[in-house]
């Protein structure tokens, strides 16, 4: 008898937890919209260096991701380190030349994680600002030539 | 600008693969210069050969090095601060004989750490190098407890402003890399080979164990070396010299 | 002998509340102190480079090593067909699954990364000793779940020597898992022996038999129900043994060691407090052996104190705290003695080579490991109180299978 009423209370409990989750979803796809009236601030995309990302922009919003998790551990087990998508070479075009860093309210990364509510474990042991000036900028020129080479 | 010797070999590395008679065939294999987009291979074994006789006892400049190239930096806390490399002072109780020698990780072929490691974030590539995968460890410290060299550090603090080539960060295991960063982009040494030759000593070495045109490889075959510990039998990349 | 009935204690009194909220005070000053130290790292810890592992590794090892212990009781029962012991194993299996919770919560919090728990679980490197005992801890939640399942589920009964047969192999598999983490570390000196694993499994034997012991004890007294001489004492002799044959194989250990001139140094630190060591002999001689193994001993078998359940719980629980003191001179006595890198040659380095390292622990370490034992006897409580693990009586005539009826007198008396 008395394990029925802890069943049940577990279960009302379950219940009440998945009603809020889902009422919480629900706000976010109505509050959350990206259309301006949104109570989180829009991210900020811009970007100095380069004409256009490795990839078309709307794959790099959904598969950025997996990009570089694949190209991880490519460079960390088997030391292949092209330049297509490694973070390095995120940092180094999407850096703020003001701050020099993807982080920060207004940093490429940070603040479109913050919208997103997505956390980046990135950061915490790699380096937020871009490689040395000349070797960035000799890795941007030649990195392209060399990259349209080894992505076909 | 001027082209570095890394886009140097890069672009080097490309248009030889452009001129490759058929796919997987090439006309000229490179040795040393990998191209960045090949996997390391069991063809290399990296290594050092470190001669204590050359060592000089007051010097340091392969500590700084290391630390200066890998951006591991002195926090100030001496038991908890990590340090890839380090000098080791041996003295012979009995004769008072003493010298001194840099010990860093002695990248085993069967390295314990490694073993012991839950996740496989502890691990040997194809090449020899011994690394950490920072991305799956979760800082159980087993392999700071199975190491015979005491050869890694656990970083107890936050750390900023890293060096692009080297990760690093709070939480996880780390020691020498033996400049991985510099191995993949064809440099031919290492940090503290580079200070050791500049300060006039050479007494490191760094080369590839399996070329048997290596000064490396020559030199292990025509002069008496050892490994540390060499009763685990652990078959060390980085050998010693000169006691 | 008559039929057990099992009953959840009533759990209203303030006197539970009151330890609930004591041992919730001690859980959420663990948790405080593990988001305070994996918030600033390490640091803020007495670990170090030299000593990786520290006071919540002596917590967490004890509770996990105890915790495969205390299903020995059910296992009697089940495997080995122990009647006295039938009505102990409900509390048995339950004391093991929440003395493995606390171990392990220890572990995790302090990881360099506990965020990355799921990697530790996604992750396998079946070489290392860490990821099968990851395996065995799992598989122990479930057989022992399962084995208390048939223990609890009339319609189960038949299936339960099975499952207390998988139960006791699982568990000293996994016990000699915990002990392998040390056994097979060719590095350190104070390690690296085949001994370790079975050492390991009679001090589990020992501490969880100990725990299980108080826990009973202080859960029949204060919830005035019977428990009979002939289960406490059964249980308290047994435990003699148990430290007794710790003893043992610690004495061989050391033996073994101090034939062999490579180990003279770290057996003089240890035994001696050579080179610094004051403070791990201090543990050995006075907290393990004397404390924690020669006082229980004479409280246990001298027949001024055996009788006496005062003098039987102080002997338990000094049994829990020699096996805190001897885990702490095993991990942390065995990486504070340094390695030998250069056999026979005196080394000396910037990074503590050939030096005694030094450890004092921190408060938030401590409170860490002290919440390990809190979430374990806090789990335990709630559970007692909402499923019906303690056997309403353990009298003599309900628990002793011997039990004759002119005897009724005498045992009336003891459990009065």
């Amino acid at each position: 008898m008395t394990h029925t009423n802890l069943f049940l209370r577990i279960r009302s409990w379950l219940v009440m937890l998945i009603a809020t989750v889902m009422l919480q979803a629900t706000a976010g796809i109505v509050y959350g919209d990206g259309h301006g009236n949104s109570r989180v601030p829009m991210p900020s995309t811009e970007t100095a260096k380069g004409e256009k990302c490795v990839e078309p922009e709307d794959v790099m919003k959904r598969k950025h991701m997996e990009f570089i998790l694949h190209q991880r551990d490519k460079t960390m087990h088997e030391g292949i380190r092209t330049k297509q998508y490694s973070l390095k070479n995120c940092v180094n075009c999407h850096a703020d030349p003001q701050t020099q860093s993807v982080l920060g309210k207004d940093g490429f990364c940070e603040s479109c994680h913050a919208y997103a509510a997505v956390s980046i474990d990135c950061f915490s042991c790699h380096t937020d600002s871009p490689e040395e000036q000349d070797a960035a900028v000799s890795g941007t020129v030649f990195g392209s030539i060399f990259d349209s080479n080894i992505t076909k | 600008m001027s082209l570095n010797r890394r886009e140097f070999l890069g672009a080097g590395a490309a248009a030889v693969a452009g001129t490759a008679i058929a796919p997987g065939i090439r006309l000229i294999e490179l040795a040393s210069a990998r191209s960045p987009e090949d996997a390391v291979s069991m063809q290399q074994r990296w290594g050092l050969l470190i001669d204590s006789s050359k060592c000089a006892e007051n010097c340091s400049a392969c500590v700084s090095a290391c630390h200066e190239e890998n951006g591991v930096t002195d926090e100030g806390s001496p038991t908890t601060d990590a340090q890839w490399i380090r000098k080791v002072t041996v003295k012979n109780p009995t004769s008072g004989y003493s010298h001194s020698l840099p010990l860093m990780c002695q990248h085993c072929e069967s390295p314990p750490c490694a073993d012991v490691c839950p996740t496989g974030a502890s691990f040997r590539r194809a090449d020899g190098i011994v690394l950490v995968d920072k991305h799956i460890c979760i800082g159980c410290r087993y392999c700071m407890m199975a190491c015979p060299y005491k050869a890694r550090s656990f970083i107890h603090e936050t750390i900023t402003d890293q060096k692009a080539d080297a990760p690093r960060g709070k939480g996880t295991v780390e020691s020498c890399t033996l400049c991985v960063h510099k191995v993949d982009r064809g440099d031919g040494t290492t940090a503290c080979a580079e200070a050791c030759n500049k300060e006039g000593h050479s007494a490191i070495l760094f080369g590839d164990l399996n070329d048997a045109n290596s000064e490396i490889a020559r030199r292990l075959k025509t002069e008496a070396s050892q490994q540390l510990r060499a009763d685990l039998n652990l078959n060390t990349g980085v050998r010693y010299q000169g006691f | 002998m008559k039929k057990v009935h099992y009953t959840m204690i009533e759990g209203t009194s303030l006197g539970f509340w009151s330890l609930l909220a004591i041992l919730g005070a001690f859980i959420a000053a663990g948790l405080a102190s593990s988001y305070y130290m994996e918030h600033h790292g390490h640091i803020v810890t007495g670990m170090t480079n030299q000593i990786v592992w520290g006071t919540p590794h002596v917590f967490a090892v004890f509770l996990i090593v105890a915790a495969s212990g205390a299903l020995n009781v059910a296992s009697i029962a089940s495997v080995f067909g122990r009647k006295l012991y039938k009505p102990l194993g409900r509390l048995s299996a339950l004391l093991a699954l929440t003395l493995l919770t606390g171990g392990l919560a220890i572990l995790v919090l302090d990881l360099g990364r506990p965020d990355r728990l799921i990697v530790a679980m996604t992750y396998y490197n079946f070489k290392s000793i860490f990821a099968w005992n990851m395996i065995l801890y799992n598989g122990f939640f479930v057989i022992v779940g399962a084995y208390l399942w048939t223990m609890m589920e009339h319609r189960m009964n038949r299936f339960t020597k099975a499952a207390g047969m998988a139960a006791f192999i699982w568990r000293l598999t996994l016990t000699t898992g915990t002990g392998s983490i040390f056994g097979f570390l060719v590095a350190r000196q104070a390690y690296d022996a085949a001994i370790m694993a079975p050492m390991f499994i009679i001090m589990s034997f020992s501490f969880g038999l100990a725990i299980y012991l108080l826990v009973l004890m202080f859960a029949y007294r204060w919830t005035e129900r019977p428990l009979g001489d002939a289960v406490v004492y059964r249980l308290k002799n047994l435990l003699g043994v148990f430290v007794a044959s710790v003893l043992y194989f610690t004495l061989a250990y050391h033996l073994t060691n101090l034939y062999v001139t490579e180990h003279h140094g770290v057996e003089g630190f240890i035994l001696l407090g050579n080179n610094g060591g004051e403070i791990y002999s201090k543990f050995f001689w006075i907290g393990q052996i004397i404390a924690g193994s020669l006082i229980p001993l004479a409280l246990f078998y001298m027949p001024v104190f055996g009788k006496s359940r005062f003098f039987i719980g102080v002997g338990a629980l000094l049994v829990v705290i020699g096996g805190l003191c001897q885990m702490f001179v095993i991990i942390v006595g065995g990486q504070a003695y340094p390695m030998s890198l250069f056999p026979g040659m005196e080394v000396s380095s910037s990074f503590g080579d050939g030096k005694v390292a030094d450890y004092s622990a921190s408060l938030p370490e401590v409170m860490l490991g002290l919440s390990g034992i809190a979430i374990a006897l806090a789990a335990t409580a709630f559970a007692i109180k909402v499923l019906p693990f303690l056997a309403t009586s353990l009298a003599d005539e309900v628990a002793d299978p011997h039990y004759q009826a002119n005897d009724a007198a005498t045992g009336a008396e003891a459990s009065a």
